[in-house]
């Protein structure tokens, strides 16, 4: 559905992408794996508008898309959820799930139609927040990061971006969050998730997409792969 | 249908939310005090001082407000208030101006400096403490300036701008206000809760609804009673109260609110939701100041005059003390514009009240530090004891 081909991009002397590909599908989960400074971040910046590649095509359901900035993404339906959450610590669950979209008339706020669509999402997705109106500081890490991924759907995104979505997590709140994202698959979205955790990715996800130097060095199908295999792409060892 | 109730309002207090409580008890061991030390204090006419007292440094402590909420300090509010009140003075008394019209050029005034401080900060990327600081410096030497030789300029006491702070409301102008507010206040939460009920939102109990009305009826009657003992309700408190109500409605509900306590939680979220950080953190600092040229022109209409200490010596600490002791978080997205009614009560009360015993400044300042110290204590612990 959104391909991303031969993504090239050098900051100065550094080359961080070398012609890398990505191709996301509907009612998927993909990985993105890799060493530090494999590219990563940067092929996800250019999806999500961050960062705009040198070399390179994005195209949308075939059709060549033009991403220059976050909002452009945004509208194209394209949902990113970053590492450090991006949350208003002070604002409750309602007030960051509709945080710049809010639902309102003449600039007054309908409090009670966005409380309403924020318990339908949580339930939808099983997420549990005993009170939706206390200030998000007072939630656990795992509840902050289904908050984060329950904002990115406000919008109705058809690509859901999830970077490290567990790496600051517990044992039981990892689980919770991969739930999630199955559940988000299950809403037939194209999920994207960057993760180092071998462990989760394979619990997790349908393909395995591999970077190394900026260059794509292996692409899996997670159930038929071993876990030596994507280890071995990821250091290079298997040249 | 979920019910919430007492155990809700625990939960909040357990997370360290003690809300207005602390200032309300402060507030209550205050009129004790000095109740009993002097039985002057609690006098109708006292009382009446006391809020004519309050409303100019109020009002600027509530422009605080605003910028506190986005984190960052607004310095020159006094030296701002001093200057737009100098402004009108010379327009209305100097050139005979329409009153009216003076006061809404100050106002403008105050406006276009908040505007000149925001945009120092957002587009020369100034710290907000640094263009205040050189603000109060330079406001104070505009408004010297301006005024020239002599340094004072009377305003006429029978005059529009006078009038403001020696206007009282008839009784039964009074009662008919506050049946308004009691009844605006009860249909907004009948019509919230009914509409929550049709959404399958959980509601709280309609006796803590009823609960709060009555306290609200309760304590608008008895200050009603209290003033037309002496003069009457003052207009100046009619002012000040419709700018907390007024500014508060528009934190809590409308989008431009949510906004300000969204950059002043987080401005990376609130930039990446796509909201303009830049505008919010601009309209701040216009508001502080427009704020505080109002809290200005107020101030010059009780003394009736403006001299070369307008806006100066402790007013532009105490309007921060102010919002601070009421509740108002000093780094941002946390505190309502109740801050500045509760906190103005209680420093105005210790004021008033240590002049009634005669005790000295040095005293009364010492002891407004203990309280200003003690409230910031009490905030900080409680958030410390709930922190995971």
């Amino acid at each position: 559905m959104i391909s991303a081909t031969g993504i090239t991009k050098r900051y100065g002397a550094v080359q961080a992408l070398d012609g890398a590909n990505l191709d996301l599908r509907e009612g998927e989960v993909v990985a993105l794996m890799g060493d530090n400074g494999a590219g990563k971040s940067t092929l996800v910046k250019t999806v999500s508008g961050v960062v705009i590649p040198d070399e390179g095509t994005i195209t949308l359901d075939g059709r060549p898309a033009k991403i220059t900035t976050p909002h452009d993404a945004q509208s194209l339906g394209i949902s990113t959820v970053y590492q450090d959450l991006a949350l208003c610590e002070n604002l409750d669950v309602v007030a960051n799930l509709f945080l710049g979209s809010e639902r309102r008339r003449w600039s007054i706020l309908n409090h009670i139609k966005m409380e309403r669509a924020t318990r339908d999402l949580l339930d939808q997705l099983d997420v549990r927040i005993r009170d939706i109106r206390v200030p998000v500081a007072s939630l656990s890490g795992g509840q902050r990061q289904s908050v984060a991924i329950a904002r990115a759907l406000v919008g109705d995104p058809r690509v859901v971006i999830l970077d490290e979505p567990t790496a600051a997590l517990g044992v039981e709140q990892t689980a919770q969050v991969l739930d999630l994202i199955r559940r988000l698959r299950d809403r037939n979205l194209a999920v994207l998730v960057i993760s180092h955790n071998l462990a989760d990715v394979r619990a997790v996800s349908d393909r395995v997409v591999v970077l190394r130097l900026g260059r794509n060095a292996g692409e899996f199908v997670t159930a038929d792969t071993s876990q030596e295999a994507i280890v071995a792409a990821i250091t290079g060892a298997a040249a | 249908m979920t019910v919430l109730g007492m155990p809700y309002k625990l939960d909040r207090l357990r997370q360290g939310d003690l809300g207005a409580w602390p200032v309300v008890g402060g507030l209550i061991a205050i009129a004790v005090v000095f109740g009993s030390l002097n039985e002057h204090f609690l006098s109708p006419e006292n009382l009446t001082n006391l809020v004519l007292q309050m409303a100019a440094t109020g009002t600027i402590a509530l422009g605080i407000i605003m910028v506190l909420l986005l984190g960052e300090i607004d310095l020159s509010a006094g030296s701002v208030s001093g200057l737009c009140a100098v402004v009108m003075t010379i327009l209305s008394v100097r050139h005979g101006w329409n009153p009216v019209l003076a006061i809404v050029v100050a106002v403008l005034v105050g406006s276009a400096v908040g505007l000149l401080h925001g945009v120092m900060h957002t587009r020369l990327y100034m710290p907000s403490f640094v263009v205040t600081l050189a603000g109060l410096i330079g406001w104070q030497g505009l408004l010297i300036y301006l005024l020239g030789q002599g340094g004072t300029i009377n305003l006429p006491f029978d005059g529009f701008i006078a009038g403001l702070s020696d206007t009282w409301l008839p009784p039964w102008l009074a009662w008919l206000l506050v049946a308004v507010l009691v009844g605006a206040y009860a249909a907004a939460g009948v019509i919230t809760r009914r509409l929550r009920v049709a959404a399958g939102l959980p509601v709280k109990p309609s006796h803590w609804i009823a609960l709060r009305i009555g306290g609200l009826a309760v304590l608008l009657a008895g200050a009603v009673v209290v003033l037309s003992a002496d003069r009457g309700v003052p207009l100046l408190l009619v002012i000040f109260g419709a700018l907390v109500i007024g500014l508060d409605l528009v934190l809590r509900h409308t989008a431009f609110g949510r906004w300000m306590y969204a950059v002043g939680g987080n401005a990376e979220a609130a930039r990446r939701a796509g909201i303009n950080v830049t505008r919010i953190r601009v309209l701040a600092f216009v508001l502080s100041s427009t704020l505080a040229a109002f809290g200005g022109i107020l101030a010059a209409s009780r003394l009736a005059a403006v001299n070369q200490s307008s806006g100066g010596s402790d007013i532009l600490l105490m309007a921060i003390a102010a919002a601070v002791i009421g509740g108002t978080s000093l780094f941002g997205g946390r505190g309502r514009t109740y801050a500045a009614l509760l906190g103005i009560l209680v420093i105005q009360s210790i004021t008033n009240g240590m002049l009634l015993l005669n005790v000295d400044s040095s005293v009364r300042f010492m002891v407004t530090a203990a309280v200003l110290a003690l409230a910031v204590a009490i905030d900080s612990l409680a958030r410390r004891g709930s922190a995971r």
